[in-house]
């Protein structure tokens, strides 16, 4: 279980990849949407007044952040499915661990996201563990960052996934 | 409207029980849930595609909208004046439709930081029935004072 981390993988680490943007702007559309769905009556999201005196306007419930960079089910000229989370599958490639689970996902927010933001993101894969034997198989977890920021450059949240990449049984 | 809940951080204490959140989930709830948070993956919305490729009994709620709903569950306790610095959650089972969702928390600390913002960490869990689906660490900022608002925090006055 000492197989050592290709140079290539260990290339990556720490380094800032996949930058993207959303194929639309924030809009109070999809915050509504999504707020009926939880029938979440909070005024930011809803009362233009109160949301304008607590927050300095009208803002998206926090949880919605990764929400505006996902890709449309179908767009004119597309012939490829974007993926979310590039580098996980990047390293399910290139480590050959064919099967992988999310196992833990932490959400930091900083700066609220208003209707109007052009948001963008990049990725950052922080570690990779040795291999390890599992439940599921031997496998390696894998940390990836994913940072996100409004029109101005300002940091507006951050997502950690812990993702497992593994073999099935003790290949 | 009515008037907005402000929970203010002296009203707070480690071991305060959040009242809880009940809610039954139907097949409506799983699919508003996947549109609103635009995952189209058909676990999601399609049920023969849930049972036969997937191996589960129905659609079930989504990742990102569970999330939705701990924020909503976090927010109707603290107000609008509540501000979520972090969130860390692991699902361990699937919510389907026909599920009644009992959202619960505890609070496990209160403090202030060194720039003086006031928080209160929260252990909240989606159970149905008995079982355990998903738990969920919260940091939420609440004022310290009548007077005071996180919202106003930003930059370095900010520490999720």
């Amino acid at each position: 279980m000492s197989e050592p981390l290709p140079d290539e993988v260990k290339g990556w680490i720490d380094q800032v990849r996949y930058e993207e943007e959303p194929e639309f702007e924030v809009e109070k559309g999809y915050v509504y949407s999504s707020c009926s769905s939880t029938q979440n009556g909070n005024p930011l999201f809803w009362d233009e007044a109160v949301a304008r005196e607590i927050t300095g306007g009208l803002m998206t419930p926090p949880t919605m952040m990764s929400v505006w960079f996902r890709p449309h089910h179908w767009a004119p000229g597309r012939t490829k499915q974007r993926l979310p989370l590039q580098i996980h599958f990047d390293l399910k490639e290139r480590l050959e661990l064919p099967e992988a689970v999310m196992t833990d996902n932490e959400v930091i927010f900083y700066a609220p996201i208003r209707p109007g933001d052009h948001l963008r993101a990049h990725q950052v894969l922080r570690s990779v563990s040795d291999l390890k034997q599992t439940k599921l198989g031997l496998g390696r977890f894998w940390v990836i960052d994913v940072e996100y920021f409004n029109q101005d450059g300002t940091m507006v949240g951050k997502e950690i996934y812990t993702g497992l990449g593994y073999r099935r049984g003790n290949r | 409207m009515t008037t907005p809940v402000k929970l203010t951080l002296d009203r707070v204490r480690a071991g305060d029980v959040v009242p809880e959140l009940a809610f039954d989930v139907s097949a409506t709830t799983v699919v508003l849930g996947a549109l609103a948070t635009r995952d189209f993956r058909p676990m999601h919305h399609d049920k023969d595609f849930a049972v036969n490729r997937n191996g589960v009994q129905d659609i079930f709620l989504n990742t990102p909208n569970q999330a939705a709903w701990f924020e909503r569950y976090v927010t109707d306790w603290t107000g609008p004046h509540g501000r979520i610095g972090r969130m860390k959650f692991r699902m361990k089972d699937s919510v389907f439709p026909g599920d009644r969702m009992v959202f619960r928390a505890t609070v496990e600390k209160v403090e202030t930081d060194d720039v003086g913002c006031g928080w209160a960490s929260l252990d909240v869990k989606l159970g149905v029935g008995e079982k355990l689906m998903t738990e969920c660490k919260v940091r939420v900022a609440l004022p310290a004072t009548a007077s005071d608002n996180p919202w106003t925090r930003e930059g370095a006055q900010w520490k999720p």
